[in-house]
């Protein structure tokens, strides 16, 4: 197994999909999609969609050793479990009904 | 990767690769060597990520409490220079893969050319960024105590008790923007630096098919920086594209 070199064609398509979903993102967050929750989801979307290309392939990942994609995923993982569990307190102190 | 082959096959590996000074003697073959640096790149850029992503958590929490005050905030800054450097990055890690791949092709001259435009771009990057910073000092928007928001920037619905906290977790939001921005800006400068030895070896034909690790790893660092700006773009200068004047002042 030797190191795997990505075409340029292959750059310049993914160079492509990035400009194209910045404008995206840029376009929709003009739109008044109706609520500020669904902007956001959709600005956050298209954030993901982006790093992903970036991670996949310029960053190689696509071509890369099984122990590289769980160290990979393994961060993302723990990026999950702190905003996860962080916001699962904040979001539900509305919950409470005793005064605090 | 090495597997328990027998102690024959093990040293008639690393016979064969002895040759090559680029092989630290402590890693059977260049494959293996090429792979333990981009996992320990990647180890490294990991603990960037939950370096970062502390802050973006400070974000979520306040940004959920204060949605408004956030959208207000926001739609001052100029969103237009912030997709301007959106592009600059994404461009700039159009080329730091390019220099990458012509490192791998053996091209000096190529690998030199594209390591010369990813860097000035980064200039660029931080060269619009100093002008935004600067209009928010003129402007009082640095959060210190020298820290003003004007009363007509505030939306005229706002009831008049709420007003006054309201300019406090503004304040809050361009803490936040100083503090990841800033950061973000950091780890550029960071890679510039990073960029000028590696064009300083990459002239000297220091990197070849065979051993070109530092522009390899320089790239993953590059496309990390690229990614946190993809996520910092939308989330400080659009959110409140759609509620107010998009465009700064």
């Amino acid at each position: 197994m030797s190191e795997h070199i990505v075409s340029k064609k292959l750059y310049f398509v993914i160079f492509g999909a990035l400009m194209v979903l910045t404008v995206l993102t840029v376009w929709v967050a003009n739109i008044d999609l109706g609520s500020e929750k669904l902007n956001t989801v959709v600005a956050l979307a298209i954030a993901v969609t982006k790093a992903v290309l970036v991670v996949l392939y310029f960053m190689h990942v696509r071509y890369s050793s099984r122990l590289t994609w769980i160290v990979v995923a393994g961060g993302f993982l723990w990026l999950a479990i702190m905003v996860g569990l962080t916001m699962s307190d904040y979001l539900t102190r509305g919950f409470l009904t005793y005064p605090r | 990767m090495a597997h328990a082959e027998t102690l024959d096959a093990h040293d008639h590996t690393a016979a064969t690769h002895h040759a090559s000074s680029n092989l630290a003697h402590h890693f059977d073959n260049l494959e293996q060597q090429r792979e333990a640096g981009s996992l320990g790149m990647w180890l490294f850029l990991v603990t960037e990520i939950m370096f970062f992503g502390g802050l973006f958590t400070g974000y979520i929490i306040y940004r959920t409490q204060h949605p408004q005050a956030f959208a207000i905030a926001s739609s001052t800054l100029d969103w237009k220079l912030g997709a301007i450097n959106t592009v600059v990055l994404i461009v700039s890690s159009l080329t730091m893969a390019l220099a990458v791949y012509f490192a791998q092709m053996g091209s000096r001259r190529m690998q030199v050319v594209f390591l010369v435009v990813t860097m000035l771009l980064g200039a660029t990057f931080l060269v619009v960024k100093a002008f935004e910073y600067a209009d928010k000092f003129e402007h009082h928007h640095f959060p210190s105590t020298n820290f003003v928001w004007e009363d007509k920037d505030i939306p005229a619905s706002v009831p008049a008790e709420q007003r006054e906290t309201m300019k406090f977790h503004i304040q809050m939001f361009y803490w936040i923007y100083f503090a990841m921005t800033g950061l973000h800006a950091l780890h550029m400068i960071i890679g510039i630096g990073a960029m000028m030895f590696l064009i300083f070896y990459a002239y000297r034909g220091r990197y070849t098919p065979e051993y070109h690790a530092p522009v390899e790893l320089t790239g993953l660092y590059w496309h990390f920086v690229d990614i946190v700006w993809i996520f910092l773009f939308p989330l400080l200068y659009l959110l409140g594209a759609h509620l107010t004047h998009g465009g700064g002042h």
